[in-house]
């Protein structure tokens, strides 16, 4: 599975590290950081973390 | 048995509600019908980013950046756009569409949202303006040139949102609020009056506790007469006053109550209806996590939350189970961009009787500020004015634990 974020769009609204702690996280600056190729049993919240990103920056591929 | 599923309206919530069905397990036809042109695209960007968004772009061009993802799940869902629901029958559950055509269905979803309300004054069309739909964030675009006069009537969210954005890109902004402060209602009193100054320092004016009296001008919008007498230069009015459910296409269905938005109970079952539910900003339901009264959300956290729930209520009675009786208390979350400032709401501030600041100084939003909401001393809302992200967590969590206790 890879994630990937849209960083023209991102805003650093944090939602997506709510939903996927282990996939995303928001650093001391408050900037997302991220991992592009989690554990496939990360699926779920990554997905889901995709569906409640504002602005729907996230994309999950394969 | 599974059944053929209907669902009316093909945004947010329409769309959560067809991937939640198919995740519940629904493994009948499920058809999608929805009267925008479009596939489901995302509306908060509308007064936002794709408002402020610089150059000529087609509907197509900047639909494609608000489109929600398409995901595998819903491939086999038909999705029939550009057609309105008419009419619907749930004792023959049968549909009418505009087309003349018709569609029975065994489960019904209602997400048919809503849509603005105007203000009920005569005058001309061209300049005046609301904002819902792409097609109309289009229609404002191409009008909000630098040094237009904007007026917008209505200070809440979305009408402080697009004055914001106006300001952004030039234009002379002014606000006519009957009620008072800006976002009085959520915010309360102190931190409402502290956001008009910030914006009023940005360049925005206020005419607060004035409405309009009516909109002068031929073929295009010229001024506007508020009711104290005042004219205010207009190119461009945008009517931001609220919404109207859009529940017609259900009117004559005994049972339903649909006095404001679709009465359903805790598991989002639509009053007086078998086998139909209502999701998204048309929902009017019990949330424990308050008390036992009916309220509509319009928050953009809604439609995913009621999809999941409706969905398994819906996929569980089409195979003849019962529904999960477990209460839904879903914490409702909002947040809005206004110039430098972003606020992000959980909870439902609107409720309280007493707001308390904890964090920052009104007189400087910029820096952070952090207010809790409480209604009879129990804590109700969380509004964050600029708070890091990395906080969101620890603010829902005050919610998540109300949830557990509720
Ligand atoms: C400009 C704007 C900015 C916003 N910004 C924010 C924000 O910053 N934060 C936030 O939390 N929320 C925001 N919101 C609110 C959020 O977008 C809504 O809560 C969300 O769109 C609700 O989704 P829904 O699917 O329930 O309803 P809607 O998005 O209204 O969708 C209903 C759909 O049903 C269609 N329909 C209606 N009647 C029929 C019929 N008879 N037949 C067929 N189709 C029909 C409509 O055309 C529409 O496509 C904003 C809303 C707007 C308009
Ligand atoms: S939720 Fe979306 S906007 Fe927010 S940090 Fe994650 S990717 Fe960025």
């Amino acid at each position: 599975m890879k994630v990937i974020v849209d960083l023209a769009k991102c805003q650093d609204h944090g939602q997506c590290a709510i939903a996927a702690p282990v996939v995303f996280q928001m650093d001391e600056e408050g900037k997302l950081v991220w991992d592009g190729n989690p554990d496939e049993s990360q699926r779920f919240e990554a997905e889901e973390a995709a569906d409640v990103c504002p602005v729907q920056a996230i994309l999950i591929q394969d | 048995m599974s059944g053929h599923i209907a669902v009316v309206g093909a945004s947010l919530a329409g769309l959560r509600t067809a991937e939640q069905l198919r995740a519940t397990g629904h493994t009948g036809p499920i058809t999608v019908l929805g009267d925008e042109p479009h596939p489901p695209y995302n509306r908060p960007p509308l007064s936002k980013e794709i408002l402020a968004a610089p150059g000529d772009h087609s509907a197509e061009q900047l639909h494609a950046s608000v489109a929600f993802r398409r995901r595998a799940l819903v491939d086999d869902v038909d999705f029939r756009l550009g057609r309105a629901v008419t009419a619907a029958d749930l004792e023959q559950r049968r549909l009418t569409l505009s087309d003349g055509t018709e569609l029975g269905f065994d489960g019904l979803v209602a997400a048919t949202g809503l849509r603005p309300r105007r203000l009920p004054l005569p005058g001309p069309a061209v300049g005046r303006h609301v904002l819902r739909t792409l097609q109309d964030c289009v229609g404002l675009r191409g009008e909000l040139r630098p040094e237009a006069r904007v007026v917008v009537v209505g200070a809440g969210f979305v009408g402080c949102e697009v004055a914001a954005t106006a300001l952004r890109l030039g234009c002379r902004v002014s606000i006519v609020e009957p009620a008072g402060a800006p976002m009085n209602r959520v915010l309360g009193a102190e931190l409402a009056q502290a956001v008009q100054r910030h914006h009023e320092t940005a360049g925005i004016r206020f005419h607060t506790g004035r409405s309009v009296a009516g909109i002068l001008g031929r073929e295009q919008v010229s001024a506007v007469d508020l009711d104290d007498g005042t004219t205010l230069g207009a190119d461009i009015v945008i009517e931001a006053v609220g919404s109207l459910p859009n529940t017609e296409w259900l009117a004559g269905n005994p049972g339903l109550d649909l006095g404001d938005g679709i009465l359903c109970d805790n598991l989002l079952r639509a009053a007086g209806a078998d086998r139909m539910v209502a999701v998204g900003d048309i929902a009017r339901f019990p949330n424990p996590l308050f008390d036992a009264l009916p309220r509509r959300v319009e928050h953009w956290s809604i439609p995913a939350d009621t999809a999941k729930r409706a969905a398994a209520t819906l996929t569980a009675q089409l195979a003849g189970r019962e529904a999960d009786p477990t209460p839904f208390t879903p914490v409702p979350s909002f947040w809005s961009d206004q110039l430098d400032l972003r606020f992000q709401s959980f909870g439902s501030p609107a409720l309280a009787d007493e707001v308390r600041l904890h964090e920052g100084d009104p007189d400087h939003l910029h820096g952070g500020v952090l207010a809790t909401y409480h209604r009879r001393s129990e804590h109700v809302g969380t509004v964050a004015i600029n708070l890091p992200p990395a906080r969101q967590r620890e603010l829902r969590e005050a919610f998540t634990a109300l949830a557990a206790a509720a």
